[in-house]
C-alpha cells in the first residue's frame, strides 16, 4: 500500500490554515497586549495586592509531570497506590495519607521509615522541619538534598500506561479474532481500520528499509508504533482515562529508545561493526572516524528518546498555555480565542501523535536495517 | 531541568509492560495478523494469476472460434458455390432436354402438318375430281339433250383443237 499521499494531502490547505492561525495570532498578540496595558493601570491600583500572580509555567509543568493522585474533577482525586523500595524492603502505602500535601509538610510513617512528598517525589522525611514547616533539607536551589526510595509507585503514567496496554491488547486480539473468524475474506469493522496502519508499517516503514529480513522485526515495529501512537492520542483526551503526558515522558522514551539501541546493536553484522571500527578511510583518520562513529551509535538513539519526548511535552505544554491565556489575561472574553486556538492546535496534534508514532518507527527500522544491511 | 531526568521507577515498569506487551501481541495479534495478511495476498495474486490465464484461454479459445466459424463459412460458401454450379447445369440440362424434346415435338408436328395436309389435299382432289366429273356429267347431259349446242361444244372443242 502506498501511503505517501498521507504527507502530500492537500499541502496547500494546510499552509494557508497555518498561514491564518499565524496572522491571527500575531494580530491579537498586539490587541491583548495593549488591552492589556489600557487594563493595568486601572485595575493594578485596587486589585493587585491580594491577586496572587498565576505561574503559567508551574501550572503546565505540573500538569504534563507524573503525579501520585489522579485529578478527576474540582477537589475529587483518585489516590493511587504508592510503592516503595527502601531500605526496610517494600513499603505499599495510599497516596491518600499524604492529604494532597505536595510541599513535605505532611510525615507519612511505615516501618520504622518516615515519607514525605514535594513536587510529586517520594523522600525520606528529616527527623525536623525547616523553616517552612516542610520535613525536607532543600539546598539554596530549592533542591530537595533528602536521600530517595525507589519509587515504583502505579502513578497516573503508570495507571496509563497499564490502561494502554489493556486497550492495545484489546484492539488487536479483536483484529487478529478477526483474521481467525474470517480466514481469508475481506477485513471488516475494527480490522478494516487496522488494517492499512499495519500494512502501512509493513509496506512504507518495514519493508524499505530492513529489507527482505524485516519480518523479524515487525513484532517490534509494529508494538511500538501502536504504542507511541495510541498513548500520543490517550494523551490528548482531557479528562480521566486520557490526559496523562505518557509518551511526553522521558523515562518512557528512554525505554522505547533503548529497545531500538539494543536491537541495532544485538543484530548489527560484521559490516556494520567494520564501518564503525574500521571505516574505509586512511588509518590515520581512525582518531576521528572511530569516536565519531562509536558517539553516532548512541546520538542516535537519544535523539529518537529526545524527539519523541519534546514534541509531546510541546503539544501539551501549548495547549495548556492557551487554555491558561484566560487565567494569564483573568478575563472571559479570552476564552473563546484561546479556546479557537487550543482547538485548532489540538487538530494539530492529532496529526504529530500519527508522525511521531511514525517517525519514531521509521527510524528504528531505519537504524536496524543500516546495522543489518549486507554489503556485495 | 526535572523533565529531562528519568524516573527509575517508571523506567522500570515500562520496560517490564512494554516487554509484556510485545511479547503479548507478537504471540496473539502480529503473527496471526500477519500470517493472514500473507496469505490472502498471496490467495488474491493466485486469484488474479487465474483470472489472467483464463482470459487468455478465453482469447484463445475465441480465436480458435473465430477460426471455426471462418472455416465455416469458407465451407458454407463453397457447398453453396457447388449447389449453384449443379442447379445452373442442371438447369442446362433441362433446358437443353427441353428444347430437343421441344425440336423433336415440332418436328413431328411438321411431320403430322405434313400428313395432314397431304391426305387432306389427297382428299380434295378427289372431291373435285368427283365434282369436276359430276360437274360435266351435268354440263355434258345438259348439253346433249340440245343438238345446236352439242354442235356448238364440238365446234368449239374444235376450235381450241385448231388453236392448239
Amino acid at each position: 500500500m502506498d501511503c505517501s499521499h498521507v504527507f502530500e494531502f492537500k499541502v496547500n490547505r494546510l499552509i494557508v490554515v497555518f498561514a491564518l492561525f499565524l496572522a491571527f495570532f500575531s494580530v491579537t498578540h498586539a490587541a491583548l497586549a495593549q488591552a492589556d496595558t489600557l487594563h493595568t493601570p486601572a485595575s493594578s491600583s485596587h486589585e493587585e495586592p491580594q491577586k496572587k500572580k498565576f505561574d503559567i509555567g508551574k501550572f503546565a509543568l505540573h500538569h504534563i509531570g507524573d503525579s501520585h493522585s489522579w485529578h478527576v474533577i474540582g477537589d475529587t482525586y483518585i489516590s493511587l497506590p504508592i510503592i516503595l523500595y527502601t531500605s526496610n524492603g517494600f513499603v505499599t502505602f495510599s497516596s491518600a495519607d499524604f492529604h494532597h500535601d505536595d510541599e513535605a509538610k505532611i510525615l507519612v510513617e511505615k516501618k520504622g521509615l518516615t515519607f514525605v512528598k514535594l513536587h510529586e517525589k517520594i523522600y525520606y522525611g528529616s527527623p525536623k522541619p525547616n523553616a517552612h514547616g516542610q520535613f525536607i533539607d532543600l539546598d539554596e536551589k530549592h533542591h530537595a538534598s533528602n536521600a530517595r526510595p525507589l519509587d515504583i509507585s502505579f502513578t497516573k503514567n503508570v495507571c496509563t500506561l497499564f490502561l494502554s496496554i489493556v486497550i492495545i491488547l484489546a484492539v488487536f486480539l479483536n483484529v487478529a479474532n478477526g483474521y481467525k473468524v474470517r480466514k481469508g475474506k475481506s477485513p471488516k469493522g475494527l480490522q478494516s481500520w487496522m488494517e492499512p496502519i499495519i500494512l502501512f508499517v509493513r509496506d512504507d516503514i518495514a519493508k524499505p528499509n530492513l529489507g527482505h529480513k524485516y519480518e523479524r522485526f515487525m513484532p517490534y515495529l509494529l508494538t511500538v508504533f501502536f504504542f507511541i501512537w495510541f498513548n500520543n492520542m490517550l494523551g490528548l483526551v482531557p479528562f480521566l482515562p486520557g490526559g496523562a503526558n505518557l509518551t511526553g515522558n522521558i523515562a518512557v522514551t528512554l525505554v522505547l529508545a533503548v529497545s531500538t539501541f539494543c536491537l541495532t546493536v544485538f543484530n548489527g553484522n560484521k559490516y556494520y561493526w567494520k564501518h564503525i571500527f574500521m571505516p574505509d578511510v586512511p588509518w590515520w583518520m581512525y582518531i576521528v572516524m572511530v569516536p565519531v562513529e562509536l558517539f553516532g551509535i548512541f546520538t542516535k538513539p537519544i535523539a529518537l528518546m529526545i524527539r519523541l519526548f519534546a514534541n509531546i511535552t510541546a503539544g501539551h505544554i501549548l495547549v495548556l498555555s492557551l487554555i491558561c491565556l484566560v487565567f494569564v489575561f483573568n478575563s472571559l472574553y479570552i476564552a473563546p480565542i484561546s479556546v479557537a486556538f487550543a482547538v485548532f492546535i489540538g487538530a494539530i496534534e492529532l496529526l504529530v501523535a500519527f508522525i511521531q508514532a511514525f517517525i519514531f518507527t521509521i527510524l528504528s527500522a531505519l537504524f536496524i536495517g543500516m546495522a543489518i544491511e549486507e554489503h556485495h | 531541568m526535572e523533565l529531562l531526568v528519568p524516573e527509575i521507577g517508571l523506567v522500570i515498569l515500562q520496560t517490564i509492560a512494554f516487554l509484556l506487551l510485545m511479547f503479548l501481541l507478537a504471540k496473539f495479534a502480529w503473527k496471526p495478523v500477519l500470517a493472514a495478511i500473507k496469505e490472502r495476498e498471496l490467495s488474491i495474486d493466485e486469484a488474479l494469476n487465474k483470472a489472467e490465464l483464463a482470459k487468455q484461454e478465453m482469447t484463445r479459445l475465441t480465436a480458435q472460434n473465430e477460426e471455426l466459424m471462418k472455416e465455416a463459412r469458407n465451407e458454407r460458401d463453397l457447398i453453396l458455390k457447388e449447389a449453384k454450379a449443379l442447379k445452373d447445369s442442371i438447369v442446362h440440362e433441362a433446358k437443353t432436354q427441353a428444347h430437343t424434346e421441344g425440336v423433336k415435338l415440332i418436328e413431328k408436328a411438321k411431320i403430322e402438318i405434313e400428313n395432314q395436309k397431304k391426305a387432306a389435299l389427297a382428299e380434295l382432289k378427289n372431291q373435285v375430281s368427283t365434282l369436276s366429273l359430276d360437274i360435266a356429267e351435268r354440263v355434258l347431259r345438259g348439253q346433249l339433250e340440245d343438238k345446236s349446242k352439242q354442235q356448238d361444244l364440238v365446234a368449239n372443242l374444235l376450235k381450241d383443237v385448231e388453236l392448239n
